[in-house]
């Protein structure tokens, strides 16, 4: 059967060129997810390291089954994860609010003007992450930038206590991913017929309704992924928060990292992380469904 | 003012009350800056009124206005001078939305993210009227296109064809009080295209309701129109219904754009009445009717491709006689375009009857031909140019 051999030369071709890919991501993903998943069920060792017992109180500490003996169920654990979540929501919407606007306004740009604008907002990407928000620190502190800015204005007689609590972080972390947000939105917004504006327009619609009606379901799609890929990072993320945060402000992934590093429960940490894990799953699975859904409409 | 400040609704009210002029177009002026150079005048003082009930159309080459002039209709373009009446009362500050018209888009813009259903009760959902009227109404307006049991359909799964008629029934459903169509039939084929034009036309009879047509495809203005205003490098060049455009062009580049011409130019030298002789720079003499000029006057003559005919070579009207030879003879089915050479670098155009009454007429090329022509059926108009031809 000639075109038998065909196809099995073709499945062999594509098993080879994949096999770079599956040998790392499962040497550096899959096995260390094991590990890590195999861990969080383990008993923490009196100085680190694990005994291998089987230990389901990792999860119970968190959400409340402890094992009375030794471990105590402290809400705190929950309160600071939904903290973590406050805060990821929060940094999603005001770089929602400032991305929106700010893509219909790029891309009535002329070519090279938005080229430009483009380049720019991609530019952070170029400095390191940590001196980014380590400058952040120095504009935020009580002798820094803006207090001293706004006191020798005389705007303001004692310095503002900005750094070290919520609004940094949201600060910091929506500085961060605001271009994560601005791109999906941008390349959606961009290709946006504006000929269905006028269509609205045209119909008797005015300006609120044909936002309602045309420009915001059409660019649904650029908001829900640029949502979704702002919440990932940001719900996890712990160097924002320990650099903007101080010991006042806790996320989730500064309890992972104390956890590991600091605590040596790496059971702890481990179904701390898991459980962080399986809430992005759980977004990113509802985000796939509802634009599988939607991707639907449009085909079928 | 407060007039204006009423709903699209209470403009639909208002059919049917005496209107004075209906809309008026009065020297509307349009300037576009360009990067480079002065800025471009894409309407140029035009004036055109436009009658209730009419199919009117807006002909004209690409930039010469005509697209322009229907977005200041429409509302998404200002005049820069100028006005815009409906029944005596000026558009200029009533925005897109508030304007009792409805436009049919070249690419239809139909919202992909709504059903056809959806599409057609648009205007009528944010106008919010009551569902049970909107239903009915996107229902007959469905039927009356041919797409009733299609609601349900997204427009991504229509034919070109069935698209249109989607876009039309979206803006119909609102009984505008003109429609105003740009290009809408430029992307269907030709035999889709042609089935549409006499559906339109059909379409705006039974609904009453004054059309006006953008296109620069001059078949389709002649086939569809009741009147044809035709536009070039922003001015008004002509209007009138479609024989009168054809038959009687008003300049040099309305009887070239309009069907096709053979022009000559001269000045005229004897005057009986009507009857008029026209010399060309190169002495050749002809006849032909018009009022209006008087001897010495610089003209053009028009003739039709279909108004001359290959005769034997002693019939023929004097004066109204060309000589020449046959250089090319194009066989396009009903019947062969003739192109023919008549002397000092002249060429013609004309269309000869495929019949078997014509076979003792030689037209291969290389023939020697007499071609002649009525005298009624020459056309003149004042050159503007100079003599050359």
């Amino acid at each position: 059967m000639k075109g038998d051999t065909v196809r099995t030369r073709q499945r062999n071709t594509l098993l080879l060129l994949l096999a770079p890919v599956t040998l790392i991501l499962a040497a550096f993903f899959m096995v260390p997810l094991g590990i890590v998943v195999v861990y969080s069920f383990l008993e923490p060792g009196l100085y680190g390291g694990v005994e291998w017992t089987w230990y389901p109180f990792n999860y119970g500490r968190i959400l409340g089954w402890p094992l009375n003996d030794y471990e105590e169920f402290d809400p705190i654990y929950l309160l600071i994860f939904l903290n973590s979540l406050k805060f990821a929501l929060l940094t999603v919407l005001f770089s929602l609010l400032i991305c929106y606007p700010a893509a219909f306004w790029v891309s009535r740009m002329r070519a090279g003007r938005k080229g430009l604008v483009l380049f720019l907002i991609t530019l952070p990407f170029f400095t390191s992450f940590l001196i980014r928000i380590y400058a952040w620190l120095l504009l935020l502190r009580p002798t820094g930038f803006i207090n001293t800015t706004l006191q020798t204005a005389g705007l303001i007689a004692e310095p503002l206590d900005m750094l070290f609590s919520g609004f940094a972080v949201v600060l910091g972390m929506v500085y961060i991913f605001t271009p994560f947000m601005f791109l999906p939105i941008y390349a959606n917004v961009e290709k946006l017929d504006h000929s269905l504006i006028r269509a609205s327009q045209d119909l008797g619609a005015n300006p609120v309704q044909t936002f309602l009606r045309v420009i915001l379901p059409l660019t649904a799609p650029g908001i829900a992924a640029g949502s979704v890929i702002v919440f990932i990072p940001a719900l996890g993320n712990f160097i924002v928060p320990s650099f903007l945060g101080g010991s006042k402000v806790q996320m989730t992934g500064n309890v992972i990292e104390r956890s590991f590093l600091q605590s040596r429960d790496w059971p702890f940490g481990a179904a701390l992380a898991l459980l962080v894990m399986a809430s992005v799953v759980l977004v990113l699975m509802v985000h796939a469904v509802r634009s599988g859904r939607s991707r639907d409409r449009v085909v079928a | 003012m407060l007039y204006f400040h009423n709903s699209k609704k209470h403009w639909m009210r208002r059919r049917g009350v005496h209107r004075l002029g209906f809309l008026q177009i009065a020297t509307a002026y349009k300037e576009y800056q360009t990067p480079e150079g002065p800025p471009v005048k894409a309407l140029n003082g035009v004036s055109i009124d436009v009658r209730n009930n009419e199919f009117l159309t807006l002909l004209g080459p690409s930039g010469c206005g005509k697209t322009t002039l229907l977005k200041c209709i429409a509302g998404f373009e200002d005049l820069d001078g100028g006005d815009l009446l409906l029944d005596g009362l000026s558009l200029r500050s009533v925005p897109a939305h508030r304007r009792p018209f409805n436009t049919v888009f070249q690419n239809y813009a139909l919202f992909p993210h709504m059903n056809v259903s959806q599409n057609v009760g648009y205007g009528l959902d944010v106008a919010r009227v009551a569902r049970a009227e909107r239903d009915r109404r996107v229902a007959e307006m469905l039927e009356m296109v041919g797409l009733a049991g299609l609601g349900g359909r997204r427009p991504s799964q229509l034919s070109g064809g069935q698209q249109q008629r989607v876009a039309l029934a979206r803006s119909l459903v609102l009984k505008p009080r003109v429609l105003l169509l740009d290009e809408p039939l430029s992307a269907l084929d030709r035999k889709m295209r042609e089935a549409m034009q006499i559906e339109l036309k059909t379409l705006q009879h039974s609904v009453g309701i004054t059309f006006v047509f953008v296109t620069h495809d001059q078949g389709e203005a002649l086939a569809m129109s009741d009147r044809i205003a035709v536009l070039a490098q922003g001015r008004l060049q002509q209007i009138g219904t479609p024989t009168e455009v054809y038959d009687r062009p008003a300049n040099e580049f309305v009887a070239n754009f309009v069907g096709t011409s053979n022009l000559f130019t001269g000045r005229v030298i004897a005057q009986d009445g009507p009857d008029l002789t026209v010399e060309t720079a190169n002495g050749r003499r002809l006849r032909a009717q018009g009022t209006g000029f008087s001897m010495g006057d610089a003209v053009r003559l028009v003739l039709r491709p279909e108004h001359l005919a290959i005769v034997a070579p002693d019939q023929g009207q004097p004066g109204c006689i060309i000589d020449g030879r046959v250089t090319d003879a194009v066989f396009v089915g009903s019947v062969i375009q003739v192109h023919a050479d008549v002397g000092f670098g002249r060429r013609v155009m004309l269309l000869h009857p495929h019949d078997s009454r014509n076979a003792q007429l030689d037209i291969a090329p290389g023939a020697a031909v007499r071609i002649a022509y009525a005298p009624a059926s020459a056309h003149l108009i004042a050159a503007e140019g100079g003599l050359a031809g």
